[in-house]
């Protein structure tokens, strides 16, 4: 029989022919293929988010073969033996087998738990890159908003996950949600009783709360990030403004393969950080907080941290009830403002405020370079004012835990948050805001008269300057084109470029040369001390 | 006395009035008596009952002797003379027990370094010895609980039984996994951590500090055992997860993620972009 000869080369080509003929996608292929990405660290923080969503995705799906969304009473009977003989909700029990007695199971938990942890941190701060550098503004508004919801549908994953294993925590979360919702005038009380099916906990929210966890949520982030990234690509992705770029070109590298192999690479890293988390520390040990039992609540008990500033602002509200006379009379509790009217303005003024500054700046035109943090102050201040409030609500979360170790009153702990939550942000916008205007300052300085150079001349009457090398040509003043002034002379090559190197230089630094017939050049003699004589 | 009405009732019997009026001295004899009866009769019941005061009169053992002097060097500048107590300094020991003595002493929370919001454990000034000779003192003059014989005092106890009395009433000053909590006004429960049975027992005996009494009523001594065998297992259990992150939950589980997680990987961003 004769040999068919195969010529390698040839074969990713007739593939790729034989593909075209049945589908016809090279078209459409070859626009994506060539689609080009701007590169810069802070473009890459989205990804965090999305790559650590997949892991949720992978992990979850592991966790979902072995947990039982079930709150009828078993007795444990496995191998963590201090709970042995103890009654508990099923769910609790397969959490507590998926722990200790499914080969992997713990690590799966843990790596979930920890993936939903860097998908929330990642997720907010990607929204602050975003924030400050404008690339909110139009034509970009409509993915802000996605962004923002996608926030609180993870806020919603989050909440129903800690939930499900039905632990003393999670029960003490879900009884207080309960009261959140109670708290809601008029419609509170019906709220509740439909979504516990009667009175707290009643037997089924659990199983609830599993749907919503695995299908309803997920499949709503799922479409969500789709519309996100889809967004993306068709409004084109914002870059900085810089040498040959324009508010009317895209100027980086194609999607394939350099763009594609590195967000590959950045994929591995990000679950390889995941894994390095859950492998290395302990997160929810559910073995530890007891099955739920109303009668049970733990010091330090907290939400996981994105939902934390609801915490640490119930904790900070006065306890202002308001009573209405109206017929048998009326109660809105303490509790509603902080937990229900504060959330509503949280959700709601984040989506409207591009709208807010397009409106106060008469600005219908559109961005597709970012600005510097400093170019806007208002609006870095803004950004840090908002950053400041969540941060005091954030701790105060967690005050009982902080006055704890750190040897402070709890009462001060109190106080000191509510009166931190009021003048702190004022405090943050000033301070940055004079910050930022120092920063354009002296990005113009150097504009004007150049880079320091370092080197002190003495003039014949005896005055000191410092000698200044102008950027521009013949002293002229350069405008500022909203990018990185340079500020050293190694970055205008008069000086050799700065050694690389994180810790110490990855390359030799340059000897001095030494001229052919010269002594190679010693050392100066040490300088004697000139003594004086009488 | 529910019902003053009914005529068999004994006080009823006894005011009722005697036909015929007995004689002026007879009668006198006749209350002095019952006044003399009634005397002892309170008197022999308080002795019997109340052995704490009469113990005072009784010379004390060796063993308290010894600790008496140690209690005049370096107690009774708080607690006064005979641990009777000083006004806004510190409290009477009389019938303390010395169940609170040995937890207090061992521990180094006695004697206080500072007045303030709690005292705090330290290295203890007095060996195991003067520790024993102080609580046989405080003991000696007016009783009260003891912490029963021996190092060992969990064996035999329920672990999963203890767990959950642990988490009912211990959980929410000292968190689920003993880490500690803070209360109002700069006063804490604190971390439950690398500490002997006697000193647990001690603790719930006589509920030193802000900690409630739970005394052998309230949870009987096999429940206490309970208690202990669970704490001993938890701080055994070398935590299948990994680096426990202090036992405090989420709150510094949510530090950690920052400062590991999120941080690691903006570091990973910056080095893959780079990348070129």
């Amino acid at each position: 029989m004769k040999r068919r000869k195969i010529d390698v080369r040839t074969l990713p080509a007739k593939a790729g022919n034989e593909v075209e003929d049945r589908l016809g996608v090279a078209t459409p292929l070859r626009g994506i293929i060539n689609k080009v990405f701007p590169d810069h660290w802070s473009f890459l923080l989205g990804e965090i988010a999305l790559f650590s969503f997949i892991v949720l995705l992978l992990t979850g799906t592991f966790l979902t073969l072995f947990f039982e969304p079930s709150m009828k009473e078993v007795t444990y009977d496995g191998s963590y033996a201090p709970l042995r003989g103890v009654h508990m909700s099923a769910a609790y029990a397969s959490s507590l087998d998926l722990s200790f007695d499914v080969r992997g199971g713990l690590i799966m938990r843990q790596m979930h738990h920890w993936a939903a942890l860097v998908f929330m941190g990642a997720i907010v701060v990607h929204m602050l890159r975003i924030f400050f550098t404008g690339a909110f503004r139009k034509p970009r508004e409509v993915n802000w908003i996605i962004g923002s919801l996608l926030f609180w549908i993870g806020f919603l994953a989050g909440f129903t996950g800690y939930s499900l294993p039905d632990d003393g925590l999670s029960g003490t979360g879900l009884r207080i949600a309960s009261a959140i919702m109670l708290s809601i005038p008029l419609i509170g009380t019906w709220l509740t009783s439909s979504i516990f099916n009667g009175e707290f906990p009643g037997e089924i929210i659990i199983s609830r709360f599993f749907i919503a966890h695995v299908l309803l949520i997920p499949a709503l982030l799922v479409a969500l990030i789709s519309v996100h990234l889809a967004l993306v690509f068709k409004q084109k992705h914002t870059q900085w403004p810089g040498p040959g770029r324009t508010n009317n070109n895209v100027v980086g590298e194609r999607f394939f393969p350099r763009y594609t192999i590195k967000q590959a690479g950045f994929f591995m890293a990000v679950a390889g950080v995941i894994a390095l988390l859950a492998g290395a520390m302990q997160i929810n040990p559910i073995w530890l907080f007891g099955p739920y039992e109303a009668g049970v609540v733990s010091a330090a008990s907290q939400p996981d941290w994105y939902v934390m500033f609801l915490d640490g602002s119930t904790r900070l509200m006065p306890a202002w009830q308001i009573n209405i006379g109206i017929g048998n009379g009326y109660v809105i509790p303490p509790i509603f403002w902080p937990t229900v009217v504060l959330p509503g303005f949280l959700t709601m003024l984040p989506m409207l405020y591009p709208f807010i500054e397009a409106r106060l700046n008469r600005d219908n035109k559109i961005h597709n370079l970012l600005q510097r943090p400093r170019d806007v102050p208002q609006r870095t201040a803004l950004g840090m004012m908002a950053v400041a409030f969540f941060l005091v609500l954030v701790l105060s979360g967690g005050n009982d835990v902080i006055a704890d170790k750190f040897n402070i009153s709890l009462n001060a702990m109190t106080w000191a948050g509510r009166i931190g939550l009021l003048l702190l942000p004022p405090i943050a916008y000033y301070v940055t805001y004079r910050i930022c205007l120092g920063l354009q300052q002296h990005d113009r300085e150097v504009l004007a008269h150049g880079v320091e150079t370092g080197i002190i001349r003495r003039a014949p009457d005896g005055r000191f300057y410092e000698v200044h090398q102008p950027l521009g040509h013949d002293h002229e003043e350069l405008e500022y084109a909203g990018w990185v002034v340079p500020k050293k002379m190694n970055r205008l090559g008069a000086l050799g470029p700065a050694l690389k190197g994180f810790f110490r230089p990855i390359e030799r630094p340059a000897e001095a040369p030494v001229s052919p017939g010269h002594p190679p050049i010693e050392p100066a003699p040490e300088r004697r001390e000139i003594e004086s004589k009488h | 006395m529910t019902s003053p009405h009914r005529s068999g009732g004994l006080l009823a019997r006894m005011r009722r009035r005697r036909a015929v009026p007995r004689s002026k001295a007879r009668r006198r004899i006749a209350s002095a008596t019952r006044l003399l009866a009634a005397l002892v009769l309170a008197g022999g019941l308080y002795t019997a009952f109340a052995p704490a005061i009469s113990a005072q009169d009784a010379p004390l053992s060796p063993a308290a002797m010894e600790g008496k002097a140690l209690f005049d060097t370096s107690c009774i500048s708080c607690h006064g003379m005979n641990a009777q107590g000083i006004e806004g300094r510190g409290p009477s020991l009389i019938g303390v027990g010395g169940a609170s003595v040995d937890f207090q002493v061992s521990t180094g929370r006695m004697p206080l370094g500072s007045q303030g919001a709690q005292a705090v454990e330290k290295p203890p000034v007095f060996n195991e010895e003067q520790t024993r000779q102080l609580a046989q003192y405080v003991q000696e003059l007016g009783g009260g609980p003891q912490i029963p014989e021996g190092d060992n005092l969990h064996s035999g106890g329920d672990v999963a039984a203890g767990g959950q009395i642990f988490r009912l009433n211990c959980s929410s000053c000292h968190a689920f996994g003993g880490g500690g909590g803070a209360l109002s006004s700069g006063k804490f429960a604190p971390r439950i951590s690398n500490t002997d049975d006697r000193v647990i027992w001690g603790a719930m005996l006589s509920g030193p500090q802000n900690m409630p009494v739970f005394g052998d009523n309230q949870l009987t001594p096999d429940q206490k055992r309970d208690v202990i065998a669970y704490i001993q297992e938890t701080l055994k259990d070398r935590d299948p997860g990994g680096f426990n992150l202090g036992r405090l939950g989420p709150t510094t589980e949510g530090l950690a993620v920052f400062v590991v997680g999120i941080t690691a990987l903006i570091f990973t961003a910056l080095w893959i972009a780079g990348k070129s």
